[in-house]
């Protein structure tokens, strides 16, 4: 009897054996409680999956697909902040005024331009800090913790501090430079010191984490091609470029791609640098807007939501175009080496 | 010849056991010979320049946040002058509380509260429900809706703002928290972190001895999986709480300076409205000061959390 009762729970018809089986739907119209726990029990082997995955893609889908979706369709049209309900078909008139519109472009390159002066010292850093923090170490976890810690840091936080660092008058960058001769720099109007001044930020914050990233790669790297490296007279430089880089490739692409979205969204340090009247546009010249902050002042501070979204998938349609190209690029290296 | 090959192995070995293989005395009667270059094994002690350099990295990452708070102590006549302080002045409790009032801070940090403790709570509760099936349940289209959710992370927030912006109005959530609660409640880092975890962590058998108890999949996913997902449950839920507490875009999109969230208030801060410098760099203390709290009693174990993410993902 015990046993019958729990041949359910095994597992339904194909883990019980075949002479039970055929028997089964006789004793099932016999016992209808027992049919119905059999019943709930496929019942909950077939459905709990997708109830348990359920929520996860119904709030995505509410609130990331369908929105990403729409704003597709928002981009064809004109549509203000004020009057939001009233949309006016504009077909690919938002396209070809963005594609005319300097702006665009200039906030296109200051992405790029400050997402490759944040993007490669940072990850450059980040090896070399992994490769130290790898060694046998004293405080290890101090260490740790401590290049981790600009990352629990607010953006505002943060973004406010450097900005008061990098202060033209009485910033203690410009005062250390100073002690080297160096004239005050204006950090915030020109360029490049601008955009300088921002990757900053972004570098500080994020290089820690990357840090540990790569620190863990480095640790589950098996230690006996170390070895076999070292017995074949590799330096410890040729081990690093041989061995370490190798090993933990799949986690510095992650980290590529990963700092590569970061950069394509860049939007509260640049805001925040510019102390407010500037942030919004980058600069008195624009010369730090990048595509977030383009957004953000088309549909916020122009009222054309219709544009807005038009630069939102001119954002897409680059990190696409970035991915395929990190695609051919990886398919092209492989097959050379 | 045996005992040559053996000999770089065993001496590689050394410094990380510490232990001297019994082969390594033979080390003392021959000439040394120049088999092995330097750095032999993966874990060398570090020497004093890599202590060097790494102390100058943890200076690196500590000082802006030390200074902010020599700011915030000082006075703003002091901030602007040169050379700029390094040690604190008397001034820290006064500029925190002016802070406090000026900035609306109080009320920031209530709200990044409750949005950084919901939004972390549903996703590590939503995401251990995700990863356990991902991990231990079989069900069709389970590979393709995994690569879905990985596909997921891809897509930049600022792709949907703008209906985003819209709906919350329709819903009358515009400067509301559910505006920034809801979008986030979910996170596909998170189902991705805890299926790693479980796939791992989890045996099979305690599911199929589940089963076997006639425990539904629920009762299941309660007394079976919860116990063994907690510690990876409790890093997630610090990972996303500070991420929360600081998520920037969306909140300075959606709310307003009458209900901010701490990185918007922080704006405040920036934008002009208070010229007191020091007064700001108390602002930005107080935003920071909480996570900095967890990170000093929690640091450990969220560094490990960070790493074990990391060689599974």
């Amino acid at each position: 009897m015990a046993t019958s009762t729990s041949a359910p729970g095994v597992g339904g018809p194909q883990g019980a054996p075949a002479g039970p089986a055929k028997e089964r739907p006789g004793r099932d119209r016999a016992n209808p409680r027992r049919a119905w726990r059999t019943l709930l029990h496929r019942f909950d082997i077939k459905a709990a999956p997708y109830a348990f995955i359920a929520p996860f893609f119904v709030v995505f889908a509410a609130f990331s697909f369908y929105p990403l979706l729409y704003t597709g369709w928002l981009s064809l049209h004109d549509v203000e902040l004020a009057t939001m309900d009233i949309m006016e078909w504009e077909g690919f008139g938002n396209y070809t005024e963005l594609w005319r519109d300097e702006r665009f472009w200039n906030a296109l390159t200051n992405t790029f331009t400050i997402g490759v002066i944040s993007t490669v010292p940072q990850l450059l850093m980040a090896l070399g800090l992994a490769h130290l923090l790898n060694y046998t170490l004293r405080g290890s976890a101090f260490f740790r913790v401590a290049a981790l810690t600009p990352y629990a840091t607010s953006i505002g936080a943060a973004a406010l501090v450097f900005t008061m660092l990098f202060e033209r008058d009485f910033g203690m960058i410009n005062w250390f430079l100073g002690l080297f001769g160096f004239d005050n720099i204006d950090w915030e109007s020109g360029k490049w010191p601008a955009q300088f001044a921002i990757s900053t930020i972004v570098i500080w914050r994020w290089t820690g984490y990357n840090a540990l990233l790569y620190l863990a790669a480095m640790q589950a790297i098996p230690r006996e091609r170390y070895e076999a490296a070292a017995i074949d007279g590799a330096s410890r430089w040729q081990q690093f470029t041989k061995v370490t880089i190798p090993g933990i490739r799949s986690t510095i692409v992650f980290t590529i791609v990963l700092s590569t979205i970061g950069a394509t969204q860049l939007f509260g340090e640049p805001l925040i640098f510019g102390q407010g009247p500037n942030g919004v546009s980058g600069g008195a010249d624009n010369q730090y807007q990048t595509l977030g902050l383009l957004l953000y002042e088309e549909g916020w501070k122009n009222y054309e939501m219709g544009r807005a979204a038009t630069v939102a998938w001119a954002m897409f349609a680059l990190l696409i175009l970035v991915f395929v190209l990190q695609r051919l690029v990886k398919r092209l290296t492989s097959r050379t080496s | 010849m045996t005992t040559d090959t053996a000999r770089p192995g065993a001496e590689a070995l050394e410094p990380l056991t510490g232990v001297a293989p019994p082969r390594s005395r033979l080390r003392n009667r021959r000439p040394r010979r120049p088999l092995l270059r330097p750095g032999a094994g993966r874990q060398h002690k570090a020497g004093p320049v890599a202590y060097a350099l790494l102390a100058v990295a943890a200076f690196l990452s500590l000082f802006p946040l030390y200074w902010t708070m020599v700011a915030a102590s000082t006075d703003n006549t002091r901030v602007s002058q040169t050379p700029p302080p390094f040690l604190p002045g008397p001034n820290l409790l006064k500029n925190l509380s002016a802070a406090w009032e000026d900035a609306a801070m109080g009320k920031a940090l209530t709200n990044s509260f409750i949005v950084a403790t919901t939004i972390a709570l549903s996703t590590v509760l939503f995401a251990t429900l995700a990863g356990f099936a991902f991990a231990k349940l079989r069900f069709r289209g389970r590979n393709i809706l995994l690569m879905l959710v990985i596909g997921t992370m891809m897509v930049p927030p600022q792709l949907s703002v703008v209906p985003l912006f819209m709906m919350m109005t329709e819903l009358g959530w515009g400067q509301k928290l559910p505006a920034v609660i809801f979008p986030t409640l979910v996170s596909a880092v998170g189902v991705f972190f805890m299926r790693q975890y479980l796939s791992e962590a989890l045996p099979d058998e305690l599911v199929e001895a589940g089963r076997v108890d006639g425990a539904h999949s629920l009762r299941i996913f309660w007394s079976v999986v919860l116990p063994v997902a907690r510690p990876a449950m409790a890093v997630l839920f610090m990972i996303t709480f500070v991420h929360a507490w600081n998520d920037f875009f969306w909140p300075f999109i959606v709310l307003d300076m009458t209900n901010p969230t701490i990185p918007v208030a922080l704006t405040q801060l920036s934008s002009g409205y208070i010229r007191d410098q020091s007064l700001i760099m108390a602002g930005a203390l107080l935003g920071t000061l909480p996570l900095l709290v967890m990170f000093v009693v929690f640091g450990r174990q969220i560094v490990g959390g960070i790493m074990q993410g990391a060689v599974k993902g």
